[in-house]
């Protein structure tokens, strides 16, 4: 018998043979996230004069196939500022959770949140895009980035409206109007028509905006074959946030589609 | 107490033989020198208020708060040596914080008690340690509506979730007071520290249970002066009033603790401070009347 402890209670070796633990050591290399999975598309936000439009189409899709129809893309902090996510809808989950621990975290020193000293106290949209920054920028250093571009909306610490826009590498930047994805190729184009500078986004109305912001989500869905006409749009203004997560895309004309050649089976 | 343990208030984990833990009673004993904390459930949420003893001029008025907030619909207030609150509370927010990680929801009030409550008393059984000098009071409103896992983006089946019954009612407000033993028990109204015994006394005569509700704004008043009451003006002569709240989805807090707002905290004050000086009054005149018998 063998007396010791670690071999009590195991097959014994000379019945039968060593264990194998060989399925315990891989030969191939660590792995991370090599391409996203489940996917959002374009997310576009444009600010205006007092505030800032976020919006983002309610799909997630896996490959090309549009599985989940009812995803919330668009997610509020601390009741001040919308964070849009583009990319893989896991590592969304994944940033939302860690988010909302952040939440709490900020909820132990200001327990008032309706005071004006507390709400510049606690961390406003330009400090969230700094944050994400560095978080998305520690993770592409670990070769393990969270598959995302990110559109943070909301004031900064001068309550001036803010938008910002970092990708899964760490890049940074703000402009008076930002879209993710295909929207950087179509939406954009649009939202610099009406402000091309911030002096012109400061000039816009909230209307203007919000027309402008639903305009570049049809053109999307027309062009954008991972897009749906269901979607979420949100502006964000000193008196708060005021979110739809259900719209519905309203006076589509499909009539360009005549014209178009090119694609698919077409027999012309 | 018996005089002395005579031996047997040593150590933790060692009990006398008429088996009682002396340490603990002396834990219970740091509790009752803390300043007064109080706790009111009412059917539209919680409020909780600690008389802050002023120890010294040079402390910032307002500033160092005793009421935390371990999740966002959790607080707690505590009466005893204050390091000790702190500890807790620290393990209080971990708890909340690791339940969230665990099943992505917020921590119901009862289980985060459970759990602080065991975490106390294992502080009551070993010789290496030594009991809580705190007792603490924890409210929280368990939110009533649907609650939405933590990270989740779709809506779900819309056939709703198995196993539902749409007729339950789920989540409302909670209070629980922890003591050095371990021992916690639910109540409707709470009170600790130096002044328990009028805070209680004053608790009693509130219709907490009863049909007839009081709302959450009578509660705060109710709160204010009572903190008021217990507190003994001759041995201890500045305090602050520290007050927070919760309430449910729909009402001021939106489901969050949170401080009570300065403006009705001072009306509360005020309003407790003039029903204390109508109650002194009568006693100068009824004293003043038997000297003319």
């Amino acid at each position: 018998m063998d007396h010791r402890p670690q071999a009590w209670g195991r097959p014994r070796d000379d019945v039968y043979g060593a264990y194998d633990a060989s399925y315990l050591h891989s030969n191939t290399p660590k792995t991370a996230t090599q391409s996203p999975v489940v996917t959002g598309t374009s997310v576009v936000g444009l600010k205006f004069a007092d505030g800032v439009v976020i919006a983002a189409d309610n799909l997630a899709s896996y490959g090309s196939l549009a599985r989940f129809t009812d995803v919330k893309r668009l997610r509020v902090f601390l009741d001040s500022s919308v964070v849009g996510f583009g990319g893989d809808v896991s590592d969304m989950q994944y940033l939302d959770r860690h988010l909302n621990e952040l939440a709490i975290d900020e909820a132990y020193d200001h327990l008032t949140p309706d005071s004006s000293a507390s709400k510049t106290a606690s961390l406003n949209a330009a400090n969230l895009y700094k944050y994400l920054q560095k978080l998305m920028y520690a993770r592409r250093n670990d070769f393990d980035p969270l598959w995302n571009q990110i559109l943070v909306a909301g004031l900064d610490g001068a309550q001036k409206p803010f938008l910002g826009s970092v990708d899964l590498r760490g890049t940074s930047f703000t402009s008076p109007s930002l879209a993710t994805g295909y929207g950087a190729m179509l939406a954009q184009p649009i939202m610099r028509r009406v402000a091309a500078t911030e002096e012109d986004a400061a000039r816009l109305t909230r209307e203007q905006a919000v027309d402008v912001v639903k305009e570049c989500m049809k053109v999307l869905f027309y062009r954008d074959a991972r897009s749906l006409d269901r979607y979420s749009i949100a502006v964000v203004t000193k008196d708060g946030i005021e979110l739809k997560e259900d719209e519905q895309l309203e006076k589509q004309s499909w009539a360009f589609a005549e014209r178009i050649r090119g694609y698919g089976t077409q027999t012309v | 107490m018996t005089s002395i343990g005579t031996g047997y208030d040593l150590a933790n984990s060692i009990f006398s033989p008429d088996g009682r833990n002396f340490q603990v009673e002396y834990a219970v004993k740091a509790v009752e020198n803390g300043g007064t904390s109080i706790g009111i459930r009412c059917k539209e949420g919680v409020v909780l208020a600690v008389e802050k003893v002023v120890a010294s001029k040079l402390l910032k008025p307002g500033a160092n708060k005793r009421i935390a907030t371990v999740d966002r619909h959790i607080g707690v207030v505590y009466s005893g040596m204050v390091p000790d609150g702190r500890h807790f509370v620290d393990r209080a927010r971990d708890e909340a914080r690791s339940w969230r990680d665990t099943f992505k929801t917020p921590i119901p009030t009862a289980d985060l008690a459970s759990r602080m409550g065991g975490y106390m008393q294992a502080y009551t059984l070993y010789q290496s340690v030594r009991p809580f000098g705190i007792t603490a009071i924890v409210g929280g409103f368990d939110s009533e509506l649907e609650a939405p896992v933590d990270g989740e983006v779709g809506r779900g089946p819309s056939v709703g979730a198995g196993g539902k019954n749409p007729d339950k009612k789920h989540g409302g407000p909670f209070l629980y007071m922890i003591e050095p033993s371990g021992l916690y028990w639910g109540y409707y109204g709470a009170a600790t520290g130096k002044g328990r015994q009028a805070a209680k006394a004053e608790l009693e005569k509130l219709d907490l249970k009863g049909g007839a509700d009081m709302s959450l704004l009578e509660a705060v008043k109710e709160a204010a002066r009572i903190i008021h009451v217990a507190h003994d003006d001759s041995n201890d002569k500045e305090f602050e009033l520290e007050m927070s709240w919760i309430s449910g989805a729909d009402g001021p807090t939106k489901g969050r603790h949170v401080e009570v707002p300065k403006e009705i905290r001072e009306e509360a004050e005020r309003l407790a401070k003039e029903l204390l000086q109508d109650s002194s009054d009568e006693d100068n005149d009824k004293s003043s009347d038997k000297m003319e018998e």
